[in-house]
């Protein structure tokens, strides 16, 4: 038995990842060689963050886990807020909507206690508003805002962004073209060019 | 005179001895069908990394179209040296040391051409990649296949290698990772090895084309990294398999100055250099490729889990790969030969792999799959191999 070191540490990771507490010394031996393989949480996020739709079956032949261990794993990722959602990206254009997307840039007043904080949770609230970043430099907030129509979008930032308290200016960009969002490229002409078969 | 000569009685008997590869005929096969799903491809799913390609386009823009020196750009020369103290803390020099090649594969034949003469034996580990006999025998050398078990998990021992020594054995040469088996040798395993070579006092030319790709607990060993092994190896790698730059045709070998000088005449004569774009992204390959490197490795691992435990839950015998991409599952028990069964399996579910006998008579009897292949991919050829295995029995 080779337990040393930050027994603590990996004590304490073995039962938060696990979904057996601890009971014998056997058990955790397993776990940890398993963890030092790297089959592990980061792993089962790694594979969720590019396809949340694999199987159970297949997620636990990858990770060398029980389907029950996997679904047991998700089931306490989301519960702690590690995952937050399964998103889908959707081509909407090709589809065939028209939506207009605006980047916004707002420049804020601070307020006492909580900084841009009140502020920022007033805009996100709004389901117009697709995402809300607090960044350095000549701005304070990026907002990223979704309408219908170009109209749409100039008429929110207009009578419910702008007239926010503390809300000193706005300066608004419209997104013209996607080439890439999150990691995926919108038309990716790539494609296996390889022989079917070769040594 | 005859309007036609007869080429068959003119080609060189060297030629006219090697078997063309057993793997065009499925090639011919599969390449008609449009739904078929190819475990047989020995080369990366992956594009080239970007930073790498945008590397060559910014060269050529650049004006790298010319030659280089014989033995390759000295700035490569120096990163392939870089590497090796950074990783095995082998000492090369890279005025002397290194030839870039024309891949592993033109390695492989000058290694062979510069030392063999003609008769000396050549041991080769089966199953084995196919050029190593091919290579032995346009050399004037004599290939001695010795055959792996898979009880041993494909790994070779002194004792077997033992059995086929004789006093005209002058090269051992050995690939691992393997191709086809994904087989590794631990470093006891590579030490016995050693000591083997050292006492029949052998050439050893150890092909580390999937040096990168390995999985699990046991971290890859460089032959010449052992005691005493660094002078009599003739060390092959390349680009192709961890940076998927199959096609630029990129290589290296790194060994005594002697040899390497050996070696280097041959290539001067017959290929003058490699070429350069290929070089240029070779270097920013080992400057700055590690990170995607790495990446595609964690890729493969997780396809090569899943991969053997779908082909082991439908009862074929395999043992788990350690390194390479692929796995090659045991298909006795269906009682087909491996030709038998790979030439069924593309008919009936549009599955293609490689029977094993191409790599080897040890090979007969098992079929190579290859998991440098998206998951869906795999997903869907392992449902269509288990319905394969429950209608198809001899």
């Amino acid at each position: 038995m080779f337990i040393s070191g930050n027994y603590a540490i990996i004590y304490e990771c073995v039962n938060v990842l696990s979904p057996r507490p601890v009971q014998d010394e056997d058990f955790l031996y397993e776990s940890l060689q398993r963890a030092e393989r790297g089959y592990s949480m980061r792993e089962l996020l790694e594979l969720l963050e590019h396809d949340a739709r694999r199987p159970v079956g297949e997620l636990a032949s990858m990770l060398k886990l029980s389907e029950y261990e996997v679904e047991k794993n998700i089931k306490d990722l989301e519960k702690n807020k590690i995952i937050l959602s399964y998103n889908t990206l959707i081509n909407w254009e090709k589809f065939g909507d028209d939506t207009v997307t605006a980047i916004i840039e707002i420049n804020l007043t601070p307020q006492r206690e909580v900084g841009f904080d009140a502020i920022a949770e007033r805009i996100y609230r709004f389901d117009e508003v697709r995402t809300v970043y607090l960044m350095s430099g000549s701005f304070d907030l990026l907002v990223i805002i979704e309408g219908k129509s170009l109209n749409d979008v100039a008429n929110f930032v207009a009578t419910r962004l702008a007239t926010i308290e503390g809300v000193t200016a706005t300066r608004s960009h419209f997104m013209l073209k996607p080439y890439k969002k999150d990691g995926v490229i919108i038309n990716d002409e790539e494609r296996d060019r390889r022989l079917v078969v070769s040594p | 005179m005859a309007d036609k000569m007869n080429w068959e009685q003119r080609l060189s008997p060297a030629v006219n001895a090697i078997a063309p590869s057993g793997i065009r005929k499925f090639f011919d096969i599969a390449a008609q069908m449009d739904d078929v799903i190819s475990l047989g491809v020995g080369e990366p799913d992956f594009v080239t990394p970007w930073s790498i390609r945008e590397s060559c386009v910014y060269g050529l823009e650049q004006g790298y179209t010319s030659y280089t020196a014989n033995r390759g750009m000295p700035e490569l020369r120096q990163e392939i040296v870089n590497l090796f103290k950074r990783r095995y803390n082998t000492g090369y020099d890279a005025n002397t040391d290194v030839l870039v090649t024309v891949g592993v594969s033109e390695a492989l034949d000058i290694a062979m051409r510069a030392i063999l003469a003609p008769g000396d034996e050549v041991l080769i580990p089966e199953p084995c990649y196919v050029s190593y006999q091919a290579c032995t025998i346009l050399a004037g050398g004599v290939p001695v296949a010795v055959p792996a078990k898979i009880e041993n998990e494909f790994r070779i021992t002194p004792e077997e290698l033992e059995q086929y020594v004789t006093d005209k054995t002058k090269v051992l040469l050995i690939g691992y990772p393997n191709n086809p088996t994904g087989a590794i040798m631990t470093r006891k395993d590579l030490e016995a090895v050693a000591d083997f070579a050292e006492k029949h006092d052998l050439i050893v030319i150890s092909d580390e084309i999937y040096g990168d790709l390995t999985y699990g607990d046991e971290e890859h060993v460089c032959f010449s990294s052992l005691p005493r092994m660094k002078d009599r190896t003739i060390l092959l790698n390349g680009f192709s398999k961890a940076y998927a730059m199959t096609g630029w045709r990129i290589g290296y070998a790194l060994g005594n100055p002697e040899v390497i000088a050996a070696m280097t005449k041959i290539h001067q004569y017959t290929m003058l250099c490699a070429p350069i774009t290929a070089q240029v992204a070779a270097v920013e390959a080992l400057r700055h490729g590690e990170k995607y490197m790495k990446k595609m490795v964690a890729e493969y691992d997780r396809r090569r889990r899943l991969i053997y435990d779908g082909l082991t839950k439908m009862g074929l015998e395999c043992f788990e790969p350690k390194g390479a991409f692929y796995i090659f599952p045991s298909i006795k028990s269906t009682g087909y030969t491996s030709d038998e069964f790979a030439e069924k399996l593309l008919t009936a579910e549009h599955v293609a792999l490689v029977p094993g006998s191409a790599f080897g008579q040890c090979g007969e009897g098992h079929v190579r799959c290859s998991y440098a292949t998206a998951i869906d991919k795999i997903s869907e050829a392992l449902n269509r191999i288990e319905n394969f295995l429950k209608n198809h029995r001899k």
